[in-house]
């Protein structure tokens, strides 16, 4: 069997809502393709959904970073791999047993029953945001005023940071995922989250709240490295995630005007429209990466021990053989779970059931109270987080009948 | 039909308390999964296949 080979990954988007169109072909050709890692290292590119979840899946695969190639030199320039090593705590990028440890102490704050116990205090400050936003007159940035306020307050609160001090870290975290930031620059600005965190860790320990950092430390089982870590993480995927998908499925359902009316025709498809923007969105550019600890077959490919795989997420959430029909429709009504936008495995996003609510009272308040909302410039025109590890749109000016 | 889970396996995504809760809950201290019925009625049968195949970490099987 030939294989295909890429020298680079395509990374330039068409079209604002879908993946690159060679990223596409290069799936429907082979969905396990061979990939040209930054350092010369002949690796794996997985656009398939369900290659992407075998990989996701198999304990045979590290997250840890020091272990992956580099895929692309083109963001931070070449890292070496002594310099991507993992920080206590931070357990995205950890095997088993470290990883279990640290997310067991997390999980039980996450749950179903406990997320859904938030709905009412989420909804009031989607409320208090939108009061906000109409008291703005007829026109504003929805980013600046609504998507990113809403996860940032709902984070903050539940992890027991105070709003106020956002200006010590909000730039931080964006220049953390910015893609045109050096590696230096993202880890002087990693540091300074640090030491934001180690510092509110001392005092929570002073005087602790009824917040989750408190919670955390109170059990006395991470180290306080770890706790701090462990803390910036959740601070980190708290904002940047949700804040994006509300920013970027705001203006995919106003250009999809027949989709944006089954919303508001038939409100109750809102868990189903959460799940497929979700998927039609996937907000990362590209990722997860893994590298494989022993000779271990994908697919009917021998990928062999100190292989890196970059996963495609964008890719994997388009194919039509996991979404048949036309998988590149937004399509509000289709059976959209299954979709890999929070990852899959050990690993799938532990906030998901948070993110969840927050996307279904945000979508749902938002449309409800201006359903009129429109764009203010031509969508052209609405500058688009390209630069960004995680996708969106930098701002959405848009109006509405004062 | 049965349910079988492993709560060594489980990381507490919640995807099956939000496919089928009247089969599945999450335990309070670290969220991993409490299975409610392992013989569930034929009602039951769909989501709780859609459960495993959804499970991010292959704790739940259905037999």
């Amino acid at each position: 069997m030939t294989e295909l080979i890429s020298d680079e990954l395509p990374i330039t988007r068409q079209h604002p809502f879908d993946p690159p169109a060679e990223v596409t072909e290069i799936r429907d050709k082979a969905r396990m393709s061979r990939l040209r890692f930054a350092d010369g290292h002949l690796g794996w590119l997985a656009t398939g959904h369900h290659q992407v979840r075998e990989v996701l899946a198999s304990p045979k695969f590290t997250n840890d970073p020091a272990r992956h190639h580099q895929s692309d030199a083109r963001f931070q320039g070449e890292v070496p791999p002594e310099r991507r090593k993992v920080e206590p705590g931070m357990f995205l990028s950890q095997d088993p047993p470290d990883h279990t440890r640290l997310r067991r102490m997390l999980q039980g704050q996450f749950t179903v029953r406990r997320m859904n116990q938030l709905a009412e205090w989420i909804g009031t400050i989607v409320d208090d945001q939108l009061a906000h936003l109409r008291s703005l007159g007829g026109r504003a940035d929805l980013v600046k005023e609504f998507a990113m306020p809403v996860p940032s307050l709902v984070i903050c609160a539940i992890l027991g940071v105070d709003y106020d001090e956002r200006h010590r870290f909000q730039e931080d975290t964006a220049k953390m995922l910015s893609l045109d930031s050096t590696f230096d620059e993202a880890m002087a600005a990693i540091q300074r989250v640090q030491a934001f965190m180690r510092e509110l860790i001392a005092r929570k320990k002073e005087n602790p709240g009824d917040d989750m950092i408190s919670d955390l430390i109170a059990t006395g089982e991470p180290t306080d490295e770890e706790a701090s870590n462990m803390a910036m993480l959740l601070l980190l995927a708290g904002h940047e995630t949700t804040a994006n998908m509300l920013g970027l499925g705001t203006f995919t359902l106003l250009q999809h005007p027949d989709q944006l009316k089954v919303l508001k025709d038939e409100p109750e498809v809102i868990d189903n429209a959460v799940e497929e923007l979700m998927r039609y969105l996937s907000i990362i550019h590209f990722g997860p990466v893994r590298t494989a600890t022993e000779d271990v077959e994908i697919d009917g490919h021998l990928i062999k021990a100190g292989d890196t795989v970059l996963m495609h997420v964008p890719a994997a959430n388009r194919d039509p053989e996991k979404f048949p029909g036309n998988p590149d429709e937004l399509d509000l009504r289709r059976p959209a779970s299954g979709h890999v936008a929070f990852g899959h495995g050990i690993h799938q996003c532990l906030g998901q059931q948070l993110a969840r609510i927050e996307m279904r009272i945000g979508f749902s308040r938002l449309f409800q109270e201006f359903p009129d909302l429109r764009l203010d410039v031509d969508p052209e025109e609405v500058p688009l987080r390209t630069d960004m590890g995680i996708y969106g749109v930098h701002s959405l000016p848009v109006a509405w009948s004062a | 039909m049965k349910i079988s889970v492993d709560q060594s396996r489980c990381c507490g995504s919640g995807m099956c308390v939000l496919t089928d809760p009247d089969l599945f809950d999450q335990n309070e201290e670290d969220g991993t999964v409490v299975l409610l019925v392992e013989h569930p009625g034929p009602g039951h049968e769909a989501t709780a296949k859609e459960a495993a195949s959804l499970c991010p970490a292959g704790a739940i099987t259905v037999s």
